[in-house]
């Protein structure tokens, strides 16, 4: 299996919103290399004609009635928010 | 009566005495507890938040009610019960062993908590643990880790570690864990106490702090395996907030139709479970647990789980996908901590309070993991390791299929050494995730599984806590046992007749 590049993982951090200095691409080069290397075991499991499966539930298609019911209290939610006005959450602006 | 021995009492044991004996109340056992906490937590920080008022008024409440009605709601009212950080309570602060969610809130009630509450428990504490339940020693919280109360050089187990160190060490009569991996029961093995998985589906997961969804399951931590069944009966059902909750009917039948106890229990040992990398001395006092099974009328034998040894490496596929997916919520705009707060930030745009607060909040480790579950599940690479994944996920479960047609229950050890040194296992991510080896794959199969202790083992512990372990070899080590999906209350019956067969031998925790 290939192994992990330092441009690989400056893309991963990208996708997943995380900012890593210099010292920590080095070292999520090597651990994440090790850990893939570690899990390319998979590689020989036998799983020809095998379905995969995402959960063990058994349970499909969950739903529920279409019905209105009281949910969570608006100034409740608000408090944890970091920026806010009024009724609103505020965000820094998107686009330069 | 002797007061301040209160807190050393289990469920059973406070239950009886607040509702039958009647010679103590909730306040005083609240108070009991309380005080072990203020005693011990300076050394062992099993728990971050103490809800000492909360706590006074419940068992106040409680004490008042019962004077009046002389009725108790169930066997948990007034008695004193600690969470794990990661389940939510209205209006405390729940924080997930994470500095992303240092000063979060709680908006709503888990139904766990609910359920708790609605039984008349007093709940005290919220207990520390890894950060998102990620790591299986405490080591990986935010506020610093929890010590084992049998040697206060080595970690508790992880991720619940808190929960198993509080229980251990009678700062309440039992707690409430989570477990993705092993996260209950390893724990309540290297803490020496009864840690129980349920079968996924059967106890809400509303409320709580997500890991990764398809693993996640809420179980008990306590001082026996009738403790266990208690707390289990209160939170266990379906609820309609999880869709992946059961519905009591599917629970009652398909336990039912097992018919376990019709017949000479069948006991499978998976020679997958006794190979490298286990402990000498672990195999020893399971072997004895083994022997003591046999006695107790059992019939044993061996078995193979051909896929067991794919275990380990699917999860750490699955288990970070789902986790990237779940921690993408914590983004510093909606709740918890945020650069836009951080008055020498500057951050510029939306993008960069993301990247910014996710960088400073999260531990290595969840950075670790939220890293691994992106790129594997990224294009390109999805179909080699998720999807190849999750087929490998479908012959786990199969093993065991295949394995609960021949036996009623499989046993072996729960974590192939005792609790560790601090430090011991946090320079390679690897040799940490090998602590979950035999654990990993009842998460994965959706199966009920506990950890009974079962014994001693390893060199003396050379710092515990005052009372603990005096007098005695080595450190405590769970047995594993391992049932078909909703085969919870027979799992339980065995672990009860086993904890009664052992008689006061050295597998008994000793107080």
């Amino acid at each position: 299996m290939a192994k992990i590049t330092k441009s690989d993982v400056e893309h991963v951090a990208q996708l997943a919103r995380i900012e890593i200095s210099e010292k920590e691409k080095e070292e999520f080069t090597q651990e994440l290399s090790a850990i893939l290397d570690y899990v390319s075991e998979l590689e020989s499991a036998p799983t020809e004609g095998i379905e995969q499966i995402s959960q063990i539930s058994g349970l499909e298609n969950v739903v529920r009635e279409d019905k209105i019911e009281p949910s969570f209290d608006r100034d409740l939610m608000l408090e944890n928010a970091p920026d806010k006005k009024d009724w609103f959450i505020k965000v820094k602006k998107i686009f330069e | 009566m002797v007061f301040m021995e209160l807190h050393k009492l289990t469920i059973k044991q406070a239950s009886e005495r607040l509702q039958k004996t009647q010679d103590i109340s909730s306040v005083e056992l609240t108070e009991s507890c309380l005080g072990q906490i203020e005693e011990l937590n300076p050394k062992l920080n099993a728990v971050l938040s103490v809800l000492k008022d909360e706590a006074m008024r419940a068992a106040e409440e409680s004490d008042k009610q019962y004077a009046i009605s002389h009725k108790r709601r169930s066997p948990l009212d007034g008695v004193p019960i600690v969470v794990k950080d990661n389940m939510m309570i209205k209006g405390t602060i729940t924080t997930a062993g994470s500095k992303i969610l240092e000063n979060f809130k709680a908006t709503y009630d888990a139904t766990v908590v609910s359920k708790l509450e609605k039984a008349g428990a007093v709940i005290i504490g919220k207990t520390n643990m890894d950060e998102f339940a990620m790591g299986s020693s405490t080591e990986n919280s935010a506020f610093g880790p929890t010590k084992n109360p049998h040697d206060i050089e080595r970690v508790p187990g992880g991720s619940s570690g808190g929960s198993a160190a509080a229980v251990a060490a009678d700062m309440c009569m039992a707690a409430l864990g989570s477990d993705t991996g092993g996260s209950i029961r390893q724990p309540a093995s290297l803490c020496g106490v009864v840690g129980f998985k349920p079968t996924y589906g059967v106890v809400s997961r509303y409320g709580l702090l997500a890991m990764a969804s398809s693993l996640d399951q809420i179980g008990p931590i306590t001082k026996s395996v009738e403790d266990t069944e208690i707390l289990y009966n209160i939170i266990k059902g379906y609820d309609p907030k999880d869709s992946t909750s059961k519905s009591n009917y599917d629970i009652k039948n398909n336990a039912a139709a097992l018919r376990i106890e019709d017949r000479k229990l069948k006991i499978g040992i998976p020679k997958e479970y006794f190979g490298e990398g286990l402990d000498g001395g672990v195999r020893k006092v399971i072997e004895e647990a083994i022997e003591k099974l046999k006695k107790i009328g059992a019939e044993v034998k061996e078995i193979s789980l051909p896929n067991q040894k794919y275990a380990l490496a699917t999860y750490y596929i699955i288990m970070p996908v789902e986790v990237a997916s779940n921690l993408a919520r914590y983004d510093g705009i909606k709740y918890g901590y945020s650069e836009i707060r951080n008055p020498k930030s500057e951050t510029r745009n939306l993008i960069e309070v993301y990247t910014k607060t996710r960088s400073v909040a999260f531990g290595k480790e969840a950075k670790r993991r939220i890293m691994l579950g992106t790129y594997t599940s990224s294009a390109g690479y999805v179909d080699q390791y998720y999807n190849k994944a999750q087929k490998v996920r479908a012959l786990i479960k199969k093993d065991f299929d295949e394995a609960f047609k021949q036996v009623d229950f499989i046993v072996g050890p729960v974590s192939p050494t005792v609790a560790f040194k601090f430090g011991e296992k946090t320079d390679n991510p690897l040799t940490m995730y090998l602590s979950d080896i035999y654990t990993i794959a009842v998460n994965l199969a959706g199966l009920p599984a506990i950890s009974v202790p079962a014994g001693f083992s390893g060199s003396n512990p050379k710092k515990p806590i005052p009372g603990m372990g005096s007098n005695r070899l080595g450190l405590p080590v769970g047995l594993h046992i391992i049932g078909p999906q909703f085969s919870d209350h027979q799992i339980l019956n065995l672990a009860k007749k086993l904890e009664g067969a052992r008689n006061g031998l050295q597998g008994e925790r000793v107080s």
